[in-house]
């Protein structure tokens, strides 16, 4: 029915029309509706938009379950910042710079996904791991005998993006609306959103994502088909880290403030969980889950007022409160709708048939 | 050289820690082919309920002996009953499904146990009562605490026993049979759903003993504590082949050696560049190299498709 009337093309043009308009008054209507804080956490949702369709990539296409996926958004988030901050005093342009941390992303995960090569499911999941817990632990302690990471306590004073004169760090009114740093910095990263999705819904239908869908269906029949395994594989961690590069030099110039504590395991998992509850493999589906899952835990500070109301005391503080339904809900989604909320077709198919591999049998 | 054999023998101690943990890895791995994610946060509910045992012992003036016997008694219930009951919940409907869901369920699993144990504990680090004084013990230029040689012999004295009762006992040898094939054992007439039950209570149950050493070794317990320890006894099941009880403690007492000597060297060898902050990254090389050199580790035989 909705595919049918997506398929007329005019009246395709009129729904993007709209979503487009709705999508242009979200940060203002919602600064008049819930305050300037929830403009931030949908800037913040769009970077874990981004983020998710990177892992996507490596998880959701290529099956490759990659546990350390945080690393990509911080050393995307390092290289913007060492050249974009007093750290050495180098203020490079954005333009130049964020390509460069979409760039040493890619280099980063292809030098992840080299030794990896021949390691599948959970071997690789524990590797992609350590690679993660390694990345932090070096930015935390390269603060001595040089100090470049600033260690734990973290590099300030970020330069905001700045193209031509124009800083989104000020704020500007443009024919009666006032644009402060987060309404600029909503348009910046919904444009770098949308790009994602169309680049991984196009990269979906490609030879390529055929490649990546054929690979994680079966590793052998793929390569017997003609498929080169080890670059489309490379190819889905370097593809997989841009994403998480870019996302991750945003993320620095749009908080100002970056440190090692940004990039856990826990965030990790978070955005692991994002592709998941949304539906593995499916493009709308991971957007729901980073929307879905960047709001929820925000609506949870709301609990402690209403324990406190409730119960006269604050017995589960919000975060672990969200941590704790972050668990619960891994759990339950996998035991009661694995392919997620919004699943794929194929991944639909898959989990349905219930007959993949036993472990042993 | 002293400091060599120091380091060594410091190694050991930990080591055989590690191989406790990782036993309970190996032996879930070997029959169900999953990485049990939670199984170091098992270990920290076993550490932190033997801590909290012993605190309220020792308040009311029970002997240190007692004291320790009991903390070990209460955390392995404690720990056998959340394994079975983990089992059962949360990997059991999902033993035919894709690999990726009861990973991704085991990492669930894990989060749920580390916040729990922050809403019972608290998320402060909690120190365990002096039981013991440590007495020191000096043995051929190396010094260790008498405690220290303690943890080293009970390790060593619950992984004889575990070897033996694999090998010998009826439940062992049901254990091993379901290892090689599980249909076949249960056209056999094992109990499938038993054995993969009392793994997971085994496995638990020394998670739970390894918890009580951690706490008496280091002193002190929190929440987070199991999610490294969970690692390197993973490592540490890797690097002896996973899915082979004995090298599980081999992979364990070697993990533990390197640590401590690669921690103890590092600042000399690199001319104090790299400190001793770095300890936790060795782990992880190693677990790497073994990963891509010998996937199947120091003693395992077969890999075929699992790395």
């Amino acid at each position: 029915m909705s595919a049918a009337l997506l398929r007329d093309p005019r009246l395709r043009c009129a729904i993007y029309c709209v979503v487009a308009l709705l999508l242009a008054a979200l940060p203002f209507a919602t600064d008049a509706l819930l305050g300037r804080a929830w403009v931030r956490i949908i800037d913040l949702a769009l970077l874990f938009v981004m983020l998710g369709l990177g892992l996507n990539i490596v998880v959701g296409y290529a099956g490759l379950l990659d546990l350390g996926y945080i690393a990509f958004f911080a050393v995307g988030a390092y290289s913007y910042t060492l050249l974009a901050s007093p750290q050495f005093g180098i203020h490079g342009s954005f333009l130049f710079l964020l390509p460069l941390a979409a760039a040493v992303a890619a280099v980063f995960g292809v030098l992840l996904g080299a030794p990896t090569l021949r390691l599948r499911g959970d071997y690789l999941a524990i590797v992609t791991l350590g690679f993660g817990e390694i990345i932090r632990i070096f930015l935390n302690n390269l603060n001595r005998p040089v100090n470049i990471t600033n260690g734990p306590q973290g590099i300030t004073l970020i330069d905001p993006i700045s193209i031509g004169g124009i800083s989104l760090h000020k704020t500007y009114t443009i024919a009666g609306l006032t644009f402060a740093p987060v309404h600029s910095y909503y348009f910046v990263f919904l444009a770098c959103a949308c790009i994602s999705i169309f680049i991984s819904m196009r990269l979906e239908d490609s030879r390529i994502g055929r490649a990546w869908i054929a690979i994680r269906e079966d590793e052998l029949a793929a390569a017997a088909m003609g498929i080169n395994t080890r670059n489309i594989k490379l190819l889905a961690f370097a593809m997989g880290a841009t994403f998480g590069g870019v996302a991750g030099g945003l993320f620095a110039s749009f908080q100002g403030f970056i440190s090692p504590e940004s990039f856990t395991l826990l965030d990790s998992i978070m955005v692991l969980c994002m592709v998941v509850l949304g539906g593995m493999g499916n493009v709308g589906g991971v957007v729901l889950g980073a929307v879905l899952l960047t709001a929820l835990p925000e609506a949870l500070r709301y609990a402690a007022p209403m324990q406190k109301a409730w119960f006269g005391e604050v017995y589960v503080d919000p975060s672990d409160l969200r941590m704790l339904l972050f668990g619960l809900a891994l759990v339950l989604m996998m035991l009661l709708r694995p392919a997620g909320l919004w699943p794929s077709t194929t991944r639909r198919r898959e989990l349905a048939a219930r007959d993949g591999t036993h472990a042993r049998a | 050289m002293d400091i060599f054999l120091q380091q060594l023998a410091n190694g050991m101690v930990l080591g055989s820690i590690y191989a406790l943990v990782a036993l309970g890895y190996t032996m879930v791995y070997g029959i169900l082919g999953l990485i049990n994610f939670a199984h170091g946060d098992i270990v920290m509910i076993g550490a932190l309920t033997a801590l909290t045992t012993a605190h309220l012992l020792s308040a009311a003036g029970v002997p240190a002996p007692i004291v320790l016997a009991l903390a070990a008694l209460a955390a392995t219930l404690v720990c056998v009953v959340l394994g079975v009951f983990i089992e059962r919940i949360a990997y059991r409907p999902l033993r035919r499904a894709p690999r990726l869901a009861p990973l991704i369920t085991a990492i669930g699993v894990s989060i749920l146990l580390q916040y729990s144990a922050a809403l019972v504990w608290g998320k402060q680090y909690l120190s365990m009562p002096d039981i013991i004084k440590p007495a020191d013990i000096d043995f051929a230029g190396v010094h260790l605490t008498d405690l220290q040689a303690f943890i080293f012999v009970l390790a060593c004295a619950v992984m004889a026993v575990l070897l033996w009762f694999i090998r010998s006992s009826r439940m062992g040898r049901a254990m091993r049979a379901t290892e090689q094939n599980a249909e076949v054992a249960g056209l056999m007439g094992v109990d499938i759903n038993r054995v993969i039950a009392f793994t997971f209570a085994l496995g638990s149950a020394i998670g739970a003993l390894a918890g009580l050493m951690v706490v008496l070794y280091y002193g002190i317990g929190h929440y987070f504590m199991g999610f490294m320890l969970g690692l390197k006894a993973f490592t540490a099941a890797v690097l002896g082949g996973i899915g082979n009880i004995p090298g599980a403690m081999l992979g364990g007492l070697l993990l533990g050696v390197i640590e401590s000597l690669a921690s103890g060297y590092i600042g000399d060898l690199t001319g104090g560049v790299l400190g001793s902050n770095y300890r936790d990254v060795f782990a992880f090389l190693v677990l790497i190299v073994v990963l891509v050199l010998r996937p199947s580790g120091i003693m395992g035989q077969h890999t075929g498709d699992r790395a």
